[in-house]
C-alpha cells in the first residue's frame, strides 16, 4: 500500500482503539458505549431554481459514547448538512428532511422548536470550521460561552461568567479571566478554536461535532487542537463526529470512519481497517491523493474529474464516471444500478457493485 | 478608543477648514459679483452698489476679505450694514441684508423647528423601517417579503413633493384630522403637535429606504456563520435574531443614518414649505427669493458643518458598535 497512514502518535489512543476492536479480522459492529446518535435513511433536500439539490442521501450511521467517529469526504458530499441536521439547523422552510435521526432517544426529523433548542449544546454540541467567522465579532468571548451556559443552566450571570472562565481554562488558553473579557479578534486562530471548543463543551453535551475543526489553523496549532479534543474525549466521555477531508488527521484520532461521496455513504468501518485496507474505489482514490509523508509523495495522484453536480446526478453509482476500476465489474452496472450500501466483509460496508474490492484494488496500486 | 476618537475628531476639524475655505471662495471669489446680483436690475444705482459692497466688503481686496471673515468667525467683527458699523460676535455669520438681522439669530430661532422634525421624523423612520426590515429579511423569498421589497421600491420613487403635498391635503385640510404648524411662541404642545404630520410623510419617505437597507443587511448577517452559532447554543430565536443577527446588521444602517440626519437637520426644502413649518430649510428658499447672501450662505454652511459633525458622530458610534474598530 502507498497510502498507509500515519500511526497514531499518541499510544493511549492507540489502546482505545485497539481495545474496541478485539481481534483485526472479526470485527462486528464493535460496541463501546450507549448510542447517543442513530440516523437513519437521512436525506437532505434543497431547493433551487435549477431544480432539487440533493445534498444528503439515504444516509445511516450511529454515534457511540466515547468513541469518535470521522466523516470524510471531498467538499460539497454533504458532511456540514447531514451534521448541522442532526441540531436542527435547517431552515425548514427552506429544505425538505427525510428519514430519522435519532439525538438521545429524541427525534430530530419534524421536531418543534422548543425541543430543539433544549438539545443544542446541552446534548449536542457543534464547532464550525472558521473560529473567526463563527464566533459573534461584537461579543466578549466569555460572554459567548456563559450565553449557552445560561441558556440551559438557571444561575445567575456571574455563576455563568466564572463557568466560562473555567472552560477557557479547561481548553488550555493562558490567563483565561483576562482572555474570557477579550474580543475573537484579540485571539491568535488557535485560541479561538479552543474557546470554540470551550463553547461547545460548555454544558457537557453527549455528543461534540467538529466540523473541520483545523482547517483554518496552520499545521503545529491543528495536531494541538486535535489532542486537546482527544483529551477532553477521554475526559468526558463524550461521543465525537470529526468531520474532515484530511485523511491523515482521521488515522490519528478516530476510531471509526465514514466515507461520504455526492451526499451518499460509499464506506464504513473501523478507521483504522479502513484506511489500512479501503474497500470503495472512492476510499482509495482519496488515500492515493493524500500528501503522505511516505517518499512516493512525489507521484501524489489526484481524483480524475469533479464531484458531480447534487441537482443532476450521473445515473447509477455516482461515482462512476470518476472510478478508475469500474470496467472490472462484470456486466457493467455502474453506470445505470445504483449500488446499495452492504456489508462486503465483517464490521465494513460499501456500496459498490466490485465483488472483490481489495484484490481490485491492489492491482490498482501496482499499474 | 480615546485616540481614535482624537484622531477622527482632528481629521473633522480639518475637513471643517477646507469647507469654510471652500464655501468662502463660492460665495465671494467666483465670477460673478455677489453684490451686483444683491442689488437687483431695476433699483440699482451706483450708490446702493457701493453700500452694498462696502457692507460685504467686497471692495477690498480677496485676501483682506477671506482673513476679515475667518476673523468674524473666530472671534468676531464689525460689520457696516446701511452705513454704520455693527457688532458682530463671533462665530460671525454677518448680517440679514434684508432685515437687518444677525444671521446667526436668525438662523438659531429656526433651527429647533428643523430640529425637533428631524428628529421625529427619524424616530418614525427607524422604527418602521427597521421592523419592517428585520421581518422581510426573515421571511425572505415569501410573498410578504416581495411585497415589502415592491411597496418600498415603489412608494420610494414617487417623488416626495407629490406625497407631501397629497398628504398635507388630506391631512389638514379635507380631513383635518392631524393639526397644522404652529409656531413654537404659541406653546410647545400645539408647536410639537403640528409636527406630527409633516414628521409621518417624511418618516414614511425615508422608511421606503430603510426597509431595503435593514433588510439587506439582515439577509447577509442571517447567513454568517456567527447566527449559526448562535442558534447552535438552543438560545431562543428572538435572541438569536435581535441580538446576534440585528446588532451586527446595524453597524452600515448607521453611516446612511448620519448622512440622512445632517440632510435632515440642515433643512428640508420642500416638507418644511409645503407644511409650513418655519424651519431652515424654508428660510433658506426665501433668502433665495429674496437674494439675501449672508443667510444664503450661513444655510449652506450649516449644511456642510452638519455632514462633518454627522460624519464624526457616526464614526464615533461605530467604535461603540464595533469593537474591532475600538481597538484598532
Ligand atoms: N442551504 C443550502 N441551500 C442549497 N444548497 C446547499 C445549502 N447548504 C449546502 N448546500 C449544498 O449542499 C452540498 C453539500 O454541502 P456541505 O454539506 O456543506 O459539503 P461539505 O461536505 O463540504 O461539508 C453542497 O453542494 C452545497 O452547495
Ligand atoms: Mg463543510
Amino acid at each position: 500500500m502507498s497510502a498507509q497512514p500515519v500511526p497514531p502518535q499518541d499510544s493511549a489512543a492507540h489502546d482505545v482503539a485497539a481495545a474496541s476492536a478485539p481481534e483485526r479480522n472479526v470485527v462486528t459492529e464493535a460496541p463501546a458505549g450507549e448510542v447517543v446518535l442513530k440516523i437513519t435513511d437521512l436525506c437532505v433536500r434543497f431547493p433551487s431554481d435549477e431544480g432539487p439539490v440533493n445534498a444528503v442521501q439515504d444516509l445511516t450511521y450511529e454515534a457511540r459514547l466515547g468513541r469518535t467517529l470521522a466523516i470524510v469526504g471531498e467538499s460539497g458530499s454533504g458532511k456540514s448538512v447531514s451534521s448541522m441536521a442532526v441540531l436542527g439547523l435547517h431552515n425548514p422552510k427552506r429544505s425538505t428532511i427525510t428519514g430519522s435521526i435519532l439525538l438521545d432517544g429524541n427525534e430530530i426529523v419534524g421536531a418543534d422548536e422548543s425541543l430543539l433548542r433544549r438539545l443544542r449544546s446541552n446534548t449536542a454540541a457543534m464547532i464550525f470550521q472558521d473560529p473567526l467567522s463563527a464566533l459573534h465579532p461584537f461579543y466578549k468571548v466569555g460572554s459567548q460561552i456563559a450565553e449557552a451556559y445560561l441558556a440551559h443552566n438557571s444561575v445567575s450571570k456571574d455563576i455563568a461568567a466564572k463557568r466560562a472562565v473555567e472552560m477557557l481554562e479547561l481548553v488550555g488558553i493562558p490567563n483565561p479571566a483576562r482572555r474570557a473579557k477579550q474580543y475573537p479578534h484579540e485571539f491568535s486562530g488557535g485560541m479561538r478554536q479552543r474557546a470554540m471548543i470551550a463553547l461547545g463543551l460548555v454544558n457537557n453535551p453527549k455528543l461534540l461535532i467538529a466540523d473541520e475543526p483545523t482547517t483554518a489553523l496552520d499545521v503545529t496549532v491543528q495536531a494541538q487542537i486535535l489532542d486537546l479534543v482527544k483529551d477532553l474525549q477521554r475526559e468526558f466521555g463524550s461521543a465525537v463526529i470529526l468531520i474532515t477531508h484530511d485523511l491523515g488527521v482521521v488515522a490519528e484520532v478516530s476510531d471509526d470512519i465514514l466515507v461520504m461521496y455526492a451526499g451518499r455513504a460509499v464506506e464504513r468501518g473501523l478507521a483504522k481497517e479502513v484506511l489500512a485496507r479501503p474497500q470503495h474505489p472512492y476510499t482509495h482514490a482519496l488515500l492515493q491523493s493524500l500528501p503522505s509523508a511516505s517518499e512516493d509523495s512525489d507521484q501524489l495522484q489526484t481524483i480524475k474529474g469533479s464531484p458531480p453536480s447534487l441537482v443532476h446526478l450521473p445515473s447509477g453509482c455516482s461515482f462512476h464516471p470518476r472510478c478508475m476500476v469500474k470496467d472490472r465489474v462484470p456486466g457493467d452496472p455502474c453506470a445505470t444500478l445504483l449500488p446499495e450500501l452492504r456489508v462486503s466483509s465483517p464490521g465494513r460496508q460499501i456500496r459498490c457493485h466490485l465483488t472483490n474490492p481489495e484484490s481490485v484494488l491492489d492491482q490498482e496500486v501496482v499499474s | 478608543m480615546l485616540i481614535y476618537i482624537a484622531r477622527r475628531a482632528l481629521m473633522a476639524v480639518s475637513v471643517l477648514l477646507v469647507v469654510l475655505v471652500a464655501t468662502f471662495l463660492l460665495f465671494f471669489a467666483g465670477p460673478s459679483d455677489p453684490a451686483q446680483a444683491m442689488c437687483g436690475e431695476l433699483r440699482c444705482t451706483p450708490q446702493r452698489l457701493e453700500d452694498i459692497r462696502r457692507s460685504l466688503g467686497t471692495d477690498r481686496p480677496v485676501a483682506e476679505q477671506f482673513t476679515e471673515y475667518f476673523k468674524g468667525l473666530a472671534v468676531g467683527r464689525e460689520i457696516y450694514v446701511s452705513g454704520a458699523p455693527r457688532t458682530c460676535s463671533a462665530p460671525c455669520l454677518g448680517f440679514s441684508f434684508r432685515t437687518g438681522i444677525e444671521v446667526k439669530e436668525a438662523l438659531a430661532t429656526r433651527f429647533p423647528n428643523t430640529a425637533m422634525l428631524a428628529l421625529m421624523t427619524m424616530a418614525i423612520f427607524l422604527t418602521v423601517g427597521i421592523s419592517t426590515g428585520v421581518l422581510a429579511a426573515r421571511r425572505r423569498g415569501t410573498a410578504l417579503d416581495r411585497g415589502v421589497v415592491g411597496f418600498s421600491q415603489v412608494f420610494g420613487s414617487i417623488p416626495s413633493y407629490i406625497l407631501g403635498l397629497l398628504f398635507a391635503l388630506y391631512t389638514t385640510v379635507l380631513y383635518p384630522i392631524l393639526p397644522r404648524y404652529a409656531n413654537r411662541s404659541d406653546g410647545l404642545g400645539p408647536w410639537f403637535v403640528g409636527l406630527i404630520a409633516p414628521a409621518i410623510i417624511l418618516g414614511l419617505i425615508y422608511a421606503t429606504g430603510y426597509v431595503r437597507y435593514a433588510r439587506a443587511s439582515m439577509v447577509d448577517t442571517l447567513n454568517q456563520d456567527y447566527v449559526r452559532t448562535a442558534r447552535s447554543k438552543g438560545i431562543s430565536e428572538q435572541k438569536v435574531v435581535y441580538r446576534h443577527a440585528l446588532r451586527a446588521a446595524l453597524s452600515p444602517v448607521v453611516t446612511i443614518l448620519g448622512l440622512d440626519m445632517a440632510g435632515l437637520l440642515s433643512g428640508t426644502l420642500v416638507t418644511e414649505h409645503i407644511f409650513g413649518v418655519d424651519g431652515i430649510g424654508k428660510f433658506a428658499i426665501e433668502s433665495l427669493r429674496n437674494d439675501d447672501l449672508p443667510i444664503i450662505m450661513g444655510t449652506v454652511l450649516i449644511g456642510c458643518v452638519l455632514v462633518v459633525v454627522m460624519n464624526l458622530i457616526v464614526d464615533i458610534a461605530y467604535s461603540f458598535l464595533d469593537p474591532r474598530v475600538r481597538l484598532s
